[in-house]
């Protein structure tokens, strides 16, 4: 039984797997490291509820009145800036060191900036609570907005400023906003609610500038359009957190690598949520999952590999959601270029359908909108139809 | 009381919204032969757990998971932070009844 572990990162996937240990009857010293200075909070209403101010920050709270038996130690608002593999020391940014026996790696990921706009007003990107707070207030005194990216996160940024009056404009790169994650069929589906609710979507339009001195005034396209901006938001993806183990002999790429169970390639060392990337049997290399499920469920497999025990756990099939313009979008599975898509409920037209994903005459994945029910159902018969894949790399 | 529905409408497994005659709706389950009754919103936003997934005596939210225990309310974990109430159910000549806001609050 080790002594004290580690866990750095205190949002969703470090609480879970504070949690988690606990749950395993961990009963050494658990030492929860975060750079913000709030405890941990939700991060998917900030997009939503909160962005709209239909939530309150203590409807964001993560922990719970049963948390407080957890014991944990508590570090916030100090980044860690080094892991030592020999001793397994994470060095604090005020200089101190936590000497632990095990260690979860859970920094998460931030999001990623258009270079060249730091320092220029009414640019924002969304992360991080403190991001949400900023942007809301600068919606609130706004009137043109300008979104830069038809992601999800893009995307319900542009639904939630609709709802709040704005003029919205999006403008993505690629020809079919999702395409990625949903495949161009649905992608262009999901992307006809922005034209439903008046937002205008620009796809497959490159950004070349944006206009102004020391505050945002507009975004000047590729083609030489010009969209006027009070305030533009960047959404174009997010990269891991990971810099500052750099040198410390884990291995990173694209994140920190592990295999299925989440282990580094230091002893003791796992990783898990938004900065790992894990070995996927099923797609056959080493997938940086970004959901709140995968977030919230990892840190089991984790902590059963730091504390050398069954996993136990049922396998689970990739889940995440979304929420535009009132809509629920769930989608789980994994999908691939050349899966066949079929609707198999209600229609695209009524914006209210389930599409199932084929590959070879079997159902792989489900996209569902405004289906909960049958959606539900699908991801069940999804998650028992999972083939017994070996789990290591 | 408010009745339901015929013992013979909500075969085991099953799961049925209550709207009419309730202040707020319930969600009635059928596990293995035995009537559940819980507030059918979900605590966390507003999902109906009689779209959710049943599984022994839990049903599974729709929509973010979180899990309940029909017979405390309690959920399980994140991201759902409070119980639903709990209802009781009787069964009278064949026909499904609820109890609305009856001794069986959500266990706290
Ligand atoms: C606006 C928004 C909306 C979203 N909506 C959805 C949704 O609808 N559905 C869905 O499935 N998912 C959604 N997500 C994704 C989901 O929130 C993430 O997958 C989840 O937060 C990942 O959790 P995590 O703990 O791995 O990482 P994070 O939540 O990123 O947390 C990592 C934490 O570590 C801290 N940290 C970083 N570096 C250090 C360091 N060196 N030392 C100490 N601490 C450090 C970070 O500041 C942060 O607090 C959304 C995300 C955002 C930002
Ligand atoms: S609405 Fe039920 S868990 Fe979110």
């Amino acid at each position: 039984m080790t002594a004290t572990v580690a866990v750095v990162g205190a949002s969703l996937a470090g609480l879970s797997a504070a949690r988690a240990l606990r749950a395993r009857s961990y009963d050494g010293r658990v030492v929860v490291i975060g750079d913000e200075v709030h405890a941990p909070y939700d991060r998917p209403p900030l997009s939503k509820e909160f962005l709209a101010g239909t939530y309150s920050l203590e409807d964001l709270v993560l922990g719970t009145a049963a948390d407080e038996a957890l014991d944990l130690d508590w570090r916030l608002g100090t980044a860690a800036v080094g892991l030592d593999r020999a001793t397994r020391s994470v060095r604090l940014a005020d200089g101190s060191e936590v000497r632990a026996d095990g260690v979860v790696l859970a920094t998460g990921a931030r999001a990623r900036r258009l270079p060249g706009t730091e320092g220029l007003a009414g640019v924002h990107v969304l992360r991080s609570l403190d991001d949400a707070v900023a942007l809301r207030a600068d919606l609130l005194a706004a009137g043109h907005l300008v979104v830069i990216g038809a992601g999800f996160i893009g995307a319900e940024v542009a639904s939630t400023a609709r709802a709040l009056g704005l003029d919205v404009t999006v403008v993505e790169t690629q020809p079919v906003p999702l395409a990625g994650p949903l495949g161009a069929r649905m992608g262009g589906v999901c992307a006809e609610l922005h034209a439903d609710h008046g937002t205008r979507l620009l796809a497959g339009t490159g950004v070349a500038r944006l206009v102004g001195r020391t505050r945002v005034e507009a975004v000047e396209l590729a083609d030489g359009r010009r969209l006027p901006a009070d305030v533009v938001v960047v959404g174009i993806g997010a990269v891991p957190n990971v810099e500052w183990l750099a040198g410390s002999g884990v291995t990173l790429e694209a994140g920190v690598r592990t295999d299925a169970r989440c282990a580094t390639n230091v002893p003791g060392v796992v990783a898990v949520g938004d900065c790992a990337s894990a070995w996927s049997p099923d797609a056959g290399r080493a997938v940086r999952v970004e959901h709140w499920t995968h977030a919230l469920e990892q840190p089991t497999t984790a902590v059963a590999t730091l504390l050398g025990t069954d996993p136990g756990t049922r396998p689970t099939v990739p889940y995440f959601w979304s929420e535009q313009y009132g809509r629920r979008i769930q989608f789980a599975g994994t999908r691939r270029d050349g899966d066949d898509v079929r609707v198999v409920e209600g229609s695209c037209a009524d914006r209210s359908f389930l599409a199932v994903y084929e590959r070879d005459g079997q159902p792989v994945a489900v996209l569902g909108v405004d289906q909960p029910r049958l959606f539900t159902r699908w991801r069940r018969q999804l998650r028992s139809a999972e083939p017994a894949t070996p789990l290591t790399a | 009381m408010v009745p339901v529905c015929p013992t013979s409408a909500l075969p085991p497994g099953e799961a049925i919204r209550v709207t009419d005659g309730v202040p707020a709706p319930i969600a009635v389950f059928n596990v293995d032969g035995e009537f559940l009754a819980i507030d059918d919103t979900c605590t966390h936003q507003d999902a109906s757990l009689a779209d959710g997934w049943l599984e022994g005596c839990e049903v599974e939210c729709p929509l973010h998971a979180s899990c309940f225990d029909l017979r405390t309310g309690m959920p399980s974990g994140p991201p759902a932070k409070a119980p639903v109430r709990t209802h009781p159910v009787t069964v009278v000549d064949g026909t499904v009844h609820v109890q609305v806001g009856g001794a069986a609050e959500g266990a706290a």
